[in-house]
């Protein structure tokens, strides 16, 4: 089977729908099949990747750790805009801390985290083979 | 040229059944090859065998199966979402201990991993949600 | 990669065909469908924001989903480009790649 470069795009905050969820879903399977793949969290997809989610009041499954198993997986590609943060009053500090393992590297953490601005994610997007957005 | 659809909603709610179903018509109509449409999130109800609109309305899921059987196409069902919003076939019914099941002619269920592999088998792969 | 970008949410709902402007490059495609096409319109709060955009990209409506919601081609910004259906597959096969704004 071919190698592809993947993108999933994240625009919308958790719980408040399930495209949060159901997104990630899709993103591990594809680590299944050994494609390029990489994530983007715009606008409010920033909020799936907050530290701290506490969903007992609301009744939902809380998820986000699910993020901290991507670099197990080998999806270590995690593109936040810098912008997006910015309007929501965030910081990369509001952020879990998302890292993968580097064999080549004595198995040394590295942060799956890359932050960009606009003109930068726009480049990433425009070398991407498939885009599916949620 | 191979195209993968993706389809995020369920039909009526939202215009993106309708859109994708004008888009693969004319795919087909302009001699490309649709290698899969995929049905995720509430996408999965455009699979539904029990909706009865308005007579004077489209029906857009028989319009899919109608699609499927004259083009022989490929429509699957993601199994996980269909799971949550309650959509069987007669196999996947009989599985779960249900005694009825819901899905119309023309579609199959599957996993995601046959999105990706639409992805990655595909020239292009076009995705119509909200 | 030149990229077929499709806007389906309109300008006044949605942040997304904003983000969407924020994100392409010079070379690119946009295509409003649904909801969107009412981001063609000449004169609306969007239209400077969308006329810098096509200063780079080449922009199209899909002609089906203007005359859906009552507004007339000749409204549409000057540049902005009518297309149907087949004109929505073909943009897809001369973009190497497409992303749905949605």
């Amino acid at each position: 089977m071919a190698t592809k470069k993947f993108m999933f795009v994240n625009r919308k905050a958790p719980y408040g729908t399930v495209y949060a969820l159901e997104s990630l879903e899709v993103v591990l399977i594809s680590a299944a099949f050994e494609q390029d793949v990489s994530l983007a969290f715009i606008d409010d997809g920033v909020y799936q990747i907050t530290k701290g989610q506490d969903t007992t009041g609301i009744g939902q499954k809380n998820f986000s750790n699910t993020y901290k198993a991507l670099g197990d997986y080998e999806i270590k590609k995690l593109y936040v805009s810098k912008e997006s943060l910015e309007e929501r009053g965030l910081t990369q500090d509001d952020l879990m801390d998302l890292v993968w393992e580097d064999e080549d590297d004595d198995w040394a953490e590295k942060p799956s985290i890359i932050m960009v601005d606009r003109s930068e994610m726009a480049d990433v997007m425009a070398e991407q083979e498939v885009t599916l957005s949620f | 040229m191979k195209f993968t659809i993706m389809i995020n909603e369920g039909p009526y709610q939202h215009q993106s059944a309708d859109s994708a179903l004008q888009f693969c018509r004319s795919v087909l109509a302009q001699g490309h090859e649709i290698f899969r449409v995929f049905f995720y999130h509430d996408g999965v109800n455009n699979g539904s065998s029990l909706s009865v609109p308005p007579g004077d309305d489209r029906l857009i899921q028989k319009e899919w199966s109608e699609l499927s059987k004259e083009n022989d196409l490929d429509l699957v069902i993601c199994i996980a979402a269909a799971q949550r919003r309650g959509l069987m076939d007669e196999d996947e019914a009989k599985r779960q201990g249900f005694d009825s099941n819901n899905m119309i002619e023309g579609f199959r269920i599957s996993g995601l991993g046959q999105l990706i592999e639409g992805g990655i088998e595909s020239d292009r792969t076009v995705v119509f949600g909200d | 990669m030149a990229m077929l970008h499709i806007v389906n949410k309109s300008p006044f709902e949605k942040v997304s065909f904003r983000s969407c402007l924020n994100h392409v490059k010079a070379g690119d495609s946009v295509l409003m469908i649904e909801d969107a096409a009412v981001g063609a319109i000449e004169g609306t709060s969007f239209s400077e924001k969308l006329k810098t955009a096509m200063d780079d990209v080449s922009v199209y409506v899909l002609g089906g989903d203007l005359a859906a919601r009552g507004l007339s081609e000749d409204r549409v910004i000057d540049g902005i480009k009518t297309v149907d259906y087949a004109g929505f597959v073909d943009l897809s096969v001369e973009n190497e790649t497409t992303q749905s704004w949605l």
